[in-house]
């Protein structure tokens, strides 16, 4: 069913159709509405799911886990400081290898406070042990929904899943979203069975300690896991295209790289902007191009390289900044080239911090200095006399 | 009370037989029985909570609440069994249970 909706309501509806059987969630601007929409669900019985109250983030995603650990399917989402609040858990969530979806709606960090978009909440959280997804637009958030938990369940993977989508930008915008029906839905996804619970006939230890030499092993094994997700995720885009028609571009997105010259990365909903630019440089005769990350964990590093070999100039933008250094994604993407003996010319350029816009002029600029060599840090809409170096 | 206690159900390796796991002994998950993988803490107790199986109905409250998760179940009874390798006394079963079924027996009497 073809509908007008906003994104946060796309992907609660994502969200319906892989039928989790518990909801815990605490309300914080811009995540709201995904629960209100799944709360009037359930209470319609839309749903069947236990829709859980709870009294902070630290305990929505405490109940999740807690809900995972008796092998139920369970959700939450959060937005930046509520998911600062929920960092224990998330650590929690992901060494106990339990696989819970979490919709993160991307919103700076406090202080000057602020409820608009940036990436520095769930930017700042790589190291957790979640596999990171970054959404474009409604349909996408929706399809990642089911995607998510196929990913997350597989159990070559058993990995946490948290989809990001910028505050507002993707959250309170409309577009044209296709409903699937729940027959798809159920033959995409199937339900969701594990050892790791709860279990009456054979009662074992939950979560337990280990100490210094095995738990090294376990954390060696997350990895692993996390890796592994790689190829799983391409084969649930696969069968995703199959069951709806619709194909992903895994891992990343290459937009006109092929004989780029110039190639800007973004990260989320600034891609739609950038690709529009792009377009119009190659009606200018300049090789331009878009390579978008969609995970940033597990890290696309091969793919980026791939795409990235033989390019002139390479300008990483994100909505991120790592105070004393640069750009959380610039960092990991120079390091992708690194590995893969590639000596490309990089520049990072921050913007959309707090939510601030970044233009199309802005990015026809980022397009201009790579041609020339610029700045190896700026931020976008600062004068160059403004920098104490 | 003391040492291990029903080894027919220990299958698998533990730290306290010893043994040094290879990674692919490592589970991917953690749901294992008590002490797979960590040392024994036997030591801690000062209270050690014994079972009256003429009055426990196997209804397993204990293992949902016990925090070391060394409560399993007897495969022929039906009834609950304490791993006191990994049992540190802490008395919350014998709090909870219904049954009336579990009683603290302090040490050094």
């Amino acid at each position: 069913m073809r509908t007008f909706i906003s994104g946060n309501e796309a992907l609660a509806h994502g969200i319906r159709l892989a039928r989790p059987h518990v909801i815990s969630a605490y309300p914080i601007t811009p995540q709201t509405t995904v629960v209100e929409h799944l709360s009037s669900m359930c209470s319609a019985g839309k749903l069947t799911a236990e829709f859980v109250h709870v009294e902070s983030e630290h305990s929505a995603l405490s109940c999740a886990i807690g809900a995972s650990a008796t092998g139920a399917r369970t959700f939450t989402a959060t937005s930046s400081q509520g998911l600062l609040y929920m960092a224990e858990c998330l650590h929690y969530a992901a060494g106990g290898r339990f696989p819970v979806v979490m919709m993160n709606a991307n919103r700076s960090t406090a202080l000057p406070w602020n409820i608009y978009g940036d990436q520095r909440d769930s930017m700042g959280l790589l190291d957790q042990g979640w596999i990171q997804l970054y959404v474009e637009n409604a349909q996408e958030a929706l399809d990642m929904s089911l995607v998510a938990y196929r990913v997350a369940e597989d159990s070559r993977v058993l990995t946490p899943f948290m989809i990001n989508m910028d505050g507002f930008v993707l959250t309170h915008t409309y577009e044209v979203v296709d409903i699937p029906d729940q027959e798809l839905a159920d033959r995409f996804l199937p339900s969701y069975v594990t050892d790791n619970r709860f279990d009456f006939d054979s009662p074992k230890s939950m979560a337990f300690s280990v100490g210094p030499e095995q738990n090294f092993r376990f954390k060696f094994r997350e990895h692993q896991a996390m890796n592994r997700a790689k190829k799983v995720i391409a084969e649930a885009e696969k069968s995703f295209a199959e069951v709806f028609g619709r194909q992903y571009t895994g891992l990343v997105e290459n937009y006109r790289c092929d004989d780029a010259e110039y190639v800007i990365v973004t990260i989320g909903s600034v891609s739609g902007l950038v690709r529009s630019v792009v377009d119009e440089l190659r009606r200018d005769g300049v090789a331009a191009g878009l390579l978008k990350i969609r995970y940033m964990r597990p890290f696309p590093d091969a793919e980026i390289a791939e795409i990235l070999r033989g390019v002139k100039a390479v300008g990483v933008l994100e909505k991120d900044i790592s105070f004393g250094y640069e750009g959380t994604v610039f960092t990991n993407v120079n390091s992708a080239l690194q590995v893969a003996g590639l000596s490309v010319r990089t520049s990072n350029f921050i913007g959309g911090l707090g939510g601030a816009d970044i233009s199309r002029e802005q990015i026809r600029d980022i397009f201009q200095s790579l041609e020339s060599d610029g700045r190896r840090l700026n931020f976008l809409g600062i004068n160059r006399e403004e920098y104490d170096d | 009370m003391s040492g291990k206690n029903d080894e027919k159900v220990r299958t698998i390796p533990f730290v306290r037989q010893g043994k040094k796991l290879t990674v692919g002994e490592i589970p991917e998950i953690t749901a294992y029985e008590a002490g797979f993988l960590t040392v024994t803490n036997a030591s801690w107790r000062t209270e050690t909570p014994v079972c009256d199986r003429n009055r426990c109905n196997g209804c397993l409250n204990c293992y949902l609440y016990c925090p070391e998760g060394c409560v399993y179940r007897d495969g022929n009874t039906g009834k609950i069994d304490i791993d006191y390798d990994f049992c540190k006394g802490c008395g919350i079963c014998a709090k909870l249970c219904r049954k009336g079924a579990i009683t603290m027996e302090k040490h050094g009497k």
